[in-house]
């Protein structure tokens, strides 16, 4: 059980190193020390994984308390890890991918003169990740989804000379902003409440029935903590600041969009789970917020032309999916569609990263084409990670897919059946995006024939035929794609064989998650029609896209634009708002309060100047004064002692 | 013959009050020193009336404390004076008024 202070500890080892010596160690030796820590904070995980293995279902939370953080009157907040099904799924597969992305960066960002710092970042990142998955309070867990925010912010950043890096950066910092606004004030309503930020405290109570909710209360909590999650999580209307995320280096998108950041939203809903119980509108908001966005993103992916921008959207639309599955009330679903993203995601990040390399920093799938011969890794194992997020089965996303559809049936047809469009809609623009990638006609400019011998002297890839990237970079895909192909097997929907659900069900107990049973009949039916959708839409897109590349009638500006809502939201900042706040800057702040405060030092100046003329400097003023002075006083005396 | 006791106490009073006009209306540094001193002496005169009017001999002793500060202040306001009067020919007290506000 020790092993859980290795978790956290090895990242943070690598982190520092990286930050003192990031410079020295350089490349490669940079990027081998934070794969090996990140490597080794997984080991770590699953050895805690196992030790919880070997408890009782029912004994599987064990605290890990270090020190006592802030102690303040009744409050104590304490420095601790709570190690439960929850957390450890978190934990596994966090560190698990995130290492698997380090290794790939290795290959990836070799050459960059910043190399030191991006695994600086990489390393704190994972572990911001997983002290706010591992922490034993809201307020602990805080630290880390503050911590996630600023390495997002200074890994999309991260070729900060570019202005659109540094305004993307900014922009996801601000966003993340709002929502983290609302968590701050979850934590001061579940302060005021509660007394107490601690899980035990919070939340225990809650889940064993010892304690019930007043249902303002937990709607206002659960929502406040939803709007923290909204942010995060990119969901409507926060969900702006992903696609732009698409300006850090490619594997910074595979950690943000899969293992990383976004998540976290997911796992506050599900680790909330208690206080949801109480609010059942609550749980509408989240379940529909989940819908609407899973389609509007989906929509806007279908219109992009930007290799990671589809992506992006998919990743908002995908979650999109796991707050609909946790709305709907079955945590289970929600979680094993994140784990299951966390593998196909990170798979389709890193191979587009492989394409892009081998393309020179190509990113316009129209600029792409008839990449199958020259990467058949990446294109196999793209096509494993493009058939598991279109939900083709046997692939991971549709059995995930199809937990969360069943659930959303349970709740409303409705959201069910906004859920099937956007699964065709999947289908469709991932179908368009493998098509424009691998398949067709090259559409890019040949740099071998073009620079003839030239180009190789540059060095190894910096010209030529597109060719596979390293080996360092293709094993973690080859890993990635077995994950996206069988890892659903760890939550296959047959007897017996539902681990993942197992395994989290004392996190979940039947009082606050009522399970609910769906038919097998109704099962299989809506299995059967999500894939028909899927299939639909997978057909549609191959066949429209196969021969061209060029269909503006399936693209109309207003997806290319994404519903215009950034230009929309840009154009009432700058114009209204803008106005707004510069009213306020000018009128009330530099006109009131300075004025205000400008008056009261003017005031005093004032009646200082006025006061100085007494001071004369002649003698005999003064002395005219002692001797006024001391008559009066004797005149004052005189009265009082006569009367 | 006994000379009544207010009579001191007036003598005293008009002595202080020559003193307060001169410090008052003259300008030269020396001549409203000895203004000063004139007051001093005036309230002298009247701590020892009062002493044997009243047959109190702390009124005396006050005396000899007020002739030790006395003294004190004209050495310390005399060394002053002949200092200024080295800086400049004649010193007026209004000349003396770079400390006004």
């Amino acid at each position: 059980m020790d092993a859980a202070y290795a978790i956290l500890a090895l990242p943070l080892l690598g982190t520092a190193i990286l930050l003192f010596g990031g410079r020295r160690t350089g490349d490669p030796a940079s990027g081998w020390i934070a794969t090996a820590m990140a490597v080794g904070s997984f080991v770590a995980t699953v050895v805690v994984w196992a030790s919880l293995l070997g408890h009782s279902a029912a004994s599987r939370t064990v605290h890990k308390g270090l020190f006592t953080w802030i102690p303040v009157g009744s409050l104590h907040v304490s420095f601790g890890l709570q190690l439960d099904p929850l957390s450890l799924t978190w934990a596994l597969f966090s560190s698990g991918v995130g290492s698997l992305i380090t290794l790939y960066s290795i290959g990836y960002m070799k050459g960059d003169s910043s190399y030191g710092r991006f695994f600086f970042y990489m390393n704190l990142f994972l572990f911001s990740m997983l002290v706010l998955v591992l922490a034993d309070s809201y307020l602990f867990s805080f630290v880390g989804w503050e911590g996630v925010g600023y390495c997002s912010y200074g890994l999309i950043g991260f070729w900060f000379e570019r202005n659109s890096a540094a305004v993307a950066a900014k922009k996801a910092f601000v966003t993340n902003r709002i929502g983290d606004f609302g968590f701050m004030i979850a934590l001061f309503m579940m302060f005021g409440h509660f007394h107490s930020f601690n899980y035990s405290t919070v939340l225990a109570p809650l889940a064993s029935g010892r304690l019930t909710l007043a249902g303002a209360t937990a709607t206002g909590l659960a929502l406040m903590l939803f709007l923290g999650a909204v942010g995060k999580s990119a969901q409507i209307p926060l969900y702006m600041w992903l696609p732009d995320a698409m300006e850090g280096p490619t594997p910074v998108s595979a950690l943000i969009h899969a293992a990383t950041m976004v998540t976290a939203g997911v796992y506050l809903v599900a680790r909330s789970a208690p206080i949801l119980h109480f609010s059942p509108s609550a749980q509408w908001v989240v379940a529909s917020i989940g819908a609407a966005t899973a389609l509007l993103a989906a929509t806007i992916a279908c219109g992009q032309d930007d290799i990671k921008r589809v992506l992006a959207y998919s990743t908002i639309s995908q979650l999109g999916y796991m707050f609909l599955g946790e709305g709907s009330g079955d945590y289970g679903a929600g979680i094993f569609h994140t784990v299951m993203h966390a593998f196909f995601k990170a798979l389709l990040f890193l191979g587009a990263g492989a394409v892009i390399h081998a393309l020179h920093d190509e990113q316009d799938m129209k600029k792409m084409g008839g990449l199958w011969k020259y990467l058949p890794v990446s294109s196999w194992t793209f096509l494993a990670g493009f058939l598991a997020l279109s939900a083709i089965p046997p692939f991971d996303g549709f059995w995930s897919k199809d937990a969360i559809l069943a659930a959303a049936w349970h709740k409303s047809p409705a959201l069910w059946a906004v859920g099937v469009v956007t699964a065709a809609l999947t289908a469709y623009y991932m179908s368009r995006q493998f098509v424009l990638v691998f398949g067709g006609k090259a559409r890019w400019v040949d740099r071998a024939a073009e620079h003839g011998a030239a180009g190789h002297e540059a060095g190894g890839h910096a010209g030529g035929r597109p060719h596979e990237a390293p080996p360092v970079m293709t094993v973690p895909l080859v890993i990635l794609a077995v994950g996206s192909t069988v890892g659903w097997l760890m939550n296959a929907p047959f007897a017996g064989l539902n681990f993942l659900e197992r395994w989290l069900a004392p996190v979940f107990p039947a009082r606050i998650a009522p399970s609910f049973a769906v038919a097998t009949g109704t099962k299989w039916a809506i299995g059967t029609v999500a894939t028909a959708f899927a299939i639909l839409g997978l057909v549609a897109g191959l066949s429209a896209w196969r021969r061209t590349a060029e269909r503006p009638a399936l693209e109309p500006a207003v997806l290319a634009h994404a519903w215009y809502i950034d230009e929309t939201v840009s154009a009432a900042a700058s114009g209204p708002l803008a106005r707004l706040a510069s009213g306020v800057s000018f009128g009330v702040d530099a006109g009131l309060v300075d004025g205000l405060v400008n008056g009261v030092g003017r005031l005093a100046a004032q009646s200082g100047r006025q006061l100085r003329r007494f001071q004369t400097g002649y003698v005999r003023n003064y002395a005219l004064g002692i001797g006024i002075g001391a008559a009066a006083i004797l005149a004052y005396l005189a009265t009082r002692m006569g009367g | 013959m006994t000379v009544p006791g207010a009579w001191y106490l007036v003598l005293a009073a008009v002595l202080f009050g020559i003193g307060a006009t001169g410090l008052l209306v003259r300008r030269n540094v020396l001549v409203m020193f000895m203004c000063i001193e004139l007051m001093l002496n005036a309230v002298n005169l009247t701590f020892v009336t009062f002493a044997r009017l009243l047959d109190d001999i702390g009124g005396q002793a006050s005396v000899f404390f007020v002739l030790v500060v006395a003294a004190a202040e004209v050495v310390v306001g005399l060394a002053i004076i002949v200092a200024m009067f080295r800086r400049r020919a004649a010193a007026t007290a209004d000349e003396i008024h770079i400390l006004k506000g």
